[in-house]
């Protein structure tokens, strides 16, 4: 039962002079505790879960971050770390008499190293403005979430993020060298070094993709790669998805590894269409978006076969981007895309569970038919190669349909976990699949997890209710998920 | 639901403006404010937000959201961002209004904004400040006033203005134009040309420069004398009835005229006047009148991008950063015609300005009313110029040539695209231009 207790810690009464404090180490300009502007703070990029905090704080230097979580420390407060709030998974939300300590005024890049391949950030700069910054070097930092020009890489940290070309580069764990952190108790330690090679346990490894719950980023070391020498791009339409999921298995078969497979739907391609300069086929049911990058010769022999094995496939049409600038337009729309979607539905649930890449037909083909079933449309635009699903469900909340939706958009991530993949492939778990992970841990799983955590932060103070199933929101008993007398009564909802 | 909301019945935002809002963030980094203190509130996502909080009527029109609704630049940086295909020009909009009509204002701010609007729509009023503005400098009044700490211990509003004021020459602020102009060699359109309040007494240059420019390529131009303000600076401050006014008067004085088009080389006006159909849409006697003017309206490089240079343009060798103003380029999406325009020259260079999407912190009176966010701004924007090294500094709006002016610590030449291509028609080099 060690899995509830963060949640009986973090109801300690709060005392009454923090906010005080508070303003006295950040000064008053740097504390939000009026009603109507806390409420801009109450939710993240899942706008279904809200609640509102007691406080925002803003520091500016990792001295205040410090300062700021010692108010806390010492008077039993939580607090959330907030990057961009274009979390998917509720991990910025807020805890209700706790503090969000927004990271967006620590936005200065400290230093870009060509030598050693290395830039050195505060966690408020976006993931794009390091690429901005290292570009004049030839360089650039892979990770590339499709949020690249808000999320902050002291988000990505927390999430682990991903994105397009993780497929060939990896994710954001292999691309950060060191962290600076302040611990739940005010503490400031670095995690990780300039050497890769460190001996002793992989703390930084464990504090990558921990969402925010074992403390506050407040440096990020990050590697920074040289721009390829050859980038190629195509798009490759496909009379079904199913012959666009065999495509992918077909590529990786072969043993090439592109630096990007995303694949759109008819439905995502509709939205994309409505947005912006589209370069993809109106009426096409599906399109393969591959990008080859690296040493000229190579790059030229591999697209010559890519393009061969979706010819060979079935592919209707190969359109391969002409310059840079056709380039940025495929990207443009593909990574538009999860937004743009607003435009053909009035609301959505996203989901971004994983499947191994030989069961993509499989599994599409299930989403298609789940969906007919319910009566609910459902967009696919995801990173293919990865095997990492992002099923767009479609609904009006104003026509009822939410319920319905929600329902498929549940029974989608648990067919994920079915067929062998996982909940998650880069959104994080957050407040959103907590009360899922039973279906994937077993409770001695989780109960090591939650030691690693209480190691960091033995209070339970630094983003509570996240990640772990807890009884507020889960129901008294953990184990195979159920709905929360909550949800039934429409008051909270999951994806 | 709409018994609760906290909006009057005219005209608030749209539930199905603000539900096009997926909260995705995406319009974050263009927004100057956002950009400068990181506040959610302050963030095109967050002021949304709080629209949609105040629709449902869950918090009330107070001080607290006029606050983030008034620190707003209307610099529209924010749609075009938006993958969701937010309508946030409309929701602004929408908004202004209700604030102006249900928060009573602090008093120091009233004032200002009272003395601005009845200074800058009255190009009578406005040449008398401006004559007095240069007396002001040209007695060297200004510096000794600055030396002594004087306008160091005016209020911050107010010190704005004064350092707003551009170094006028006399002749400019007289000036007329004559009534119309008429194309050279064969007449290829026929055209109108807003004059603009501010733009008339204080840019007389640029009018005199856009008019040659246009007749040089084929047009000839009407300028209708008994024009007024259009209503554009009332409009971005929530000024509705006032900007109506101006609206029906500004298409009453244009109607009479036959022309092709209404030509505009004032960022800010052009993009308000393009939404006339808009803003007079409930007047039964002018929706459809305003809907056919707001359709002729052009501004001054979308008309010459259409007319292939006839005109011989004579060298100017100079690097010059084009500076997009927010009216043009974001609300007006006209971006590269005035490029094209400048290139157009032989010998230039254009080169863009990083942050370019990033406010100048000019917009509209918000550098007179919020004096801090835009002081911060403007300097901003001045480094971004001059780390391109630029000869010449060329925008397209009056407000934008104002307010980069003053933070600029180079000197460079500030110009209106126009006048470029009206000194390499006319022979002269640039920033001699005047006559
Ligand atoms: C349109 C859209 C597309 C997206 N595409 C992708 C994609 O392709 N790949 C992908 O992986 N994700 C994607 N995301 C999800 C999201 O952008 C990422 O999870 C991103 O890393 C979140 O960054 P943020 O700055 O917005 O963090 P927030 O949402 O503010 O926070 C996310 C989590 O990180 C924690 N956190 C934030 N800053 C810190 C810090 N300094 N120290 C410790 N913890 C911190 C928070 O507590 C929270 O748990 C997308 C989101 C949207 C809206
Ligand atoms: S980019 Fe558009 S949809 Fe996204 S938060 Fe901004 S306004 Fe809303
Ligand atoms: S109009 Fe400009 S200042 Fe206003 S919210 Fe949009 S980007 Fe920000």
């Amino acid at each position: 039962m060690v899995i509830f207790r963060i949640v009986e810690m973090t109801s300690r009464a709060v005392g009454t002079s923090w906010p005080a404090e508070l303003a006295a180490v950040l000064g008053p300009d740097s504390v939000i505790t009026d009603p109507a502007r806390l409420r801009t703070y109450e939710c993240d990029g899942l706008t279904g879960y809200r609640v509102v905090p007691a406080a925002v704080a803003l520091p500016r230097s990792t001295e205040e971050v410090a300062a700021a979580v010692g108010v806390c420390a010492r008077h039993g407060i939580s607090f959330v770390a907030r990057g961009a709030g274009t979390g998917l998974s509720g991990g910025a939300l807020p805890v209700a008499d706790g503090i969000v300590i927004s990271l967006q005024r620590l936005r200065r890049i400290l230093h870009v190293d060509p030598v050693n391949l290395r830039a050195v950030v505060e966690p408020g700069v976006t993931n794009l403005d390091i690429s901005r910054a290292a570009a004049s070097h030839g360089l650039y930092y892979a990770p590339d979430p499709s949020s690249q020009q808000v999320c902050t890489i002291g988000g990505n940290v927390a999430e682990n993020s991903g994105g397009a070309h993780c497929l060939k580069y990896g994710f954001t764990v292999n691309h950060v060298l060191a962290a600076e952190v302040v611990l739940a108790d005010g503490t400031v330690t670095t995690l990780g070094g300039q050497s890769q090679h460190l001996p002793g346990f992989d703390l930084l490894g464990a504090f990558v993709g921990s969402e925010g719950t074992l403390g506050i980023v407040t440096q990020v070391t990050v590697r920074l790669l040289a721009k390829p020498a050859q980038v190629r791009t195509m798009v490759a339409d496909f009379a079904t998805v199913a012959a666009a999921g065999d495509a992918v298995t077909a590529i990786v078969a072969a043993g090439i590894v592109p630096a990007a497979v995303e694949m759109l739907d008819n439905l995502a391609i509709q939205a994309v269409g409505a947005s912006t300069r589209s370069v993809y086929t109106a009426d096409t049911a599906a399109a393969l978006v591959v990008e080859l990058d690296g040493p000229p010769d190579d790059v030229a022999e591999l697209f010559d076969d890519v393009q061969r094995i979706c010819r060979d496939q079935g592919s209707t049409k190969i359109m391969v981007a002409a310059d840079a600038e056709e380039r940025a337009l495929i990207w443009q729309g593909r990574k538009a895309a999860f937004a743009a979607v607003g435009r053909i539905s009035p609301n959505y649930f996203v989901q971004d569970g994983v499947v191994p890449r030989g069961r993509l037909a499989e599994v599409l083909g299930r989403i298609a038919a789940m969906a007919d079933e319910a009566g609910i449309r459902v967009a696919n635009v995801f990173h293919a190669g990865d095997g990492n699903l992002h099923p767009l469900v479609l609904y009006s909340e104003a026509d009822g349909e939410h319920d319905r939706a929600e329902r498929l958009s549940t029974e989608i991530a648990e067919l994920c976990v079915e067929l062998g993949g996982s909940l998650s492939g880069e959104h994080g778990i957050g407040a959103d699949k907590a009360c899922s992970m039973p279906r994937m841990f077993g409770e001695d799983d989780l109960a090591t997890m939650l030691r690693l955590r209480e190691a960091f932060d033995p209070a339970g103070l630094c983003n509570p209710g996240k990640v772990f199933p807890t009884p507020r929101l889960c129901g008294e008993r953990p184990g195979p998920y159920r709905p929360h007398p909550l949800e039934t009564a429409g008051v909270i909802e999951r994806l | 639901m709409t018994e609760r909301t906290s909006f009057d019945s005219h005209r608030p935002p749209s539930r199905e403006l603000l539900d096009d809002c997926v909260h995705c963030g995406f319009c974050l980094p263009t927004c100057p404010t956002y950009v400068i203190n990181g506040e959610e509130m302050d963030s095109p996502r967050g002021r949304i937000y709080l629209m949609d909080l105040a629709e449902r009527g869950e918090i009330p029109l107070d001080r607290t959201m006029s606050a983030h609704i008034d620190s707003c630049l209307g610099c529209l940086a924010c749609v075009p961002a938006c993958p969701s295909g937010v309508r946030y020009d409309l929701l602004i909009e929408a908004v202004r209004p209700q604030i102006e009509r249900h928060v009573p204002r602090t008093r120091i701010d009233r004032l200002v904004r009272r003395a601005v609007f009845a200074v800058f729509p009255h190009p009578a009023r406005l040449r008398v400040a401006a004559v007095a503005g240069l007396l002001y400098r040209r007695l060297g009044l200004a510096a000794s006033l600055r030396r002594l700490g004087v306008v160091r211990r005016l209020p911050a509003q107010v010190r704005a203005a004064e350092e707003l004021l551009p170094p006028v020459r006399f002749r400019s602020l007289f000036g007329r134009m004559d009534a119309v102009v008429p194309a050279v060699g064969e007449r290829r359109m026929r055209v109108a040309l807003l004059e603009g309040c501010a733009q008339r007494v204080l840019f007389g240059d640029v009018n005199a420069a856009t008019a040659r420019v246009l007749a040089a390529e084929g047009c000839e131009v009407v300028v209708p004398r008994e024009q007024q303000c259009c209503g554009a600076l009332s409009m971005h401050a929530g000024r509705e009835d006032e900007a109506a006014r101006r609206a029906r008067r500004l298409i009453d004085t244009f109607e009479r005229h036959e022309v092709d088009a209404v030509v505009v080389n004032v960022a800010g006006c052009g993009s308000s006047m393009k939404e006339y159909g808009e803003l007079l849409r409930d007047d039964p006697a002018y929706a459809d009148r305003a809907a056919r003017f707001a359709a002729s309206v052009r501004d001054v490089s979308e008309v010459l991008a259409q007319l292939p240079p006839r005109a011989e343009r004579h060298r100017i060798d100079a690097r010059i950063a084009y500076h997009d103003a927010c009216h043009l380029g974001n609300a007006q999406g006209i971006r590269q015609q005035p490029r094209d325009l400048l290139r157009s020259v032989p010998g230039v260079e254009v080169t863009d300005i990083p942050e370019a999407s990033i406010c100048c912190g000019s917009a509209g009176i918000y550098n007179l009313v919020q004096p801090d966010a835009a002081e911060e701004l403007g300097r901003r924007k001045a480094a971004a110029i001059e780390s391109t090294a630029p000869d010449v500094v060329a925008t397209a709006n009056a407000g934008c040539l104002l307010q980069v002016r003053r933070f600029l610590t180079t000197d460079v030449t500030l110009v209106h695209p126009i006048q470029v291509v009206d000194a390499a028609i006319r022979g002269v080099p640039l920033g001699e231009e005047r006559r």
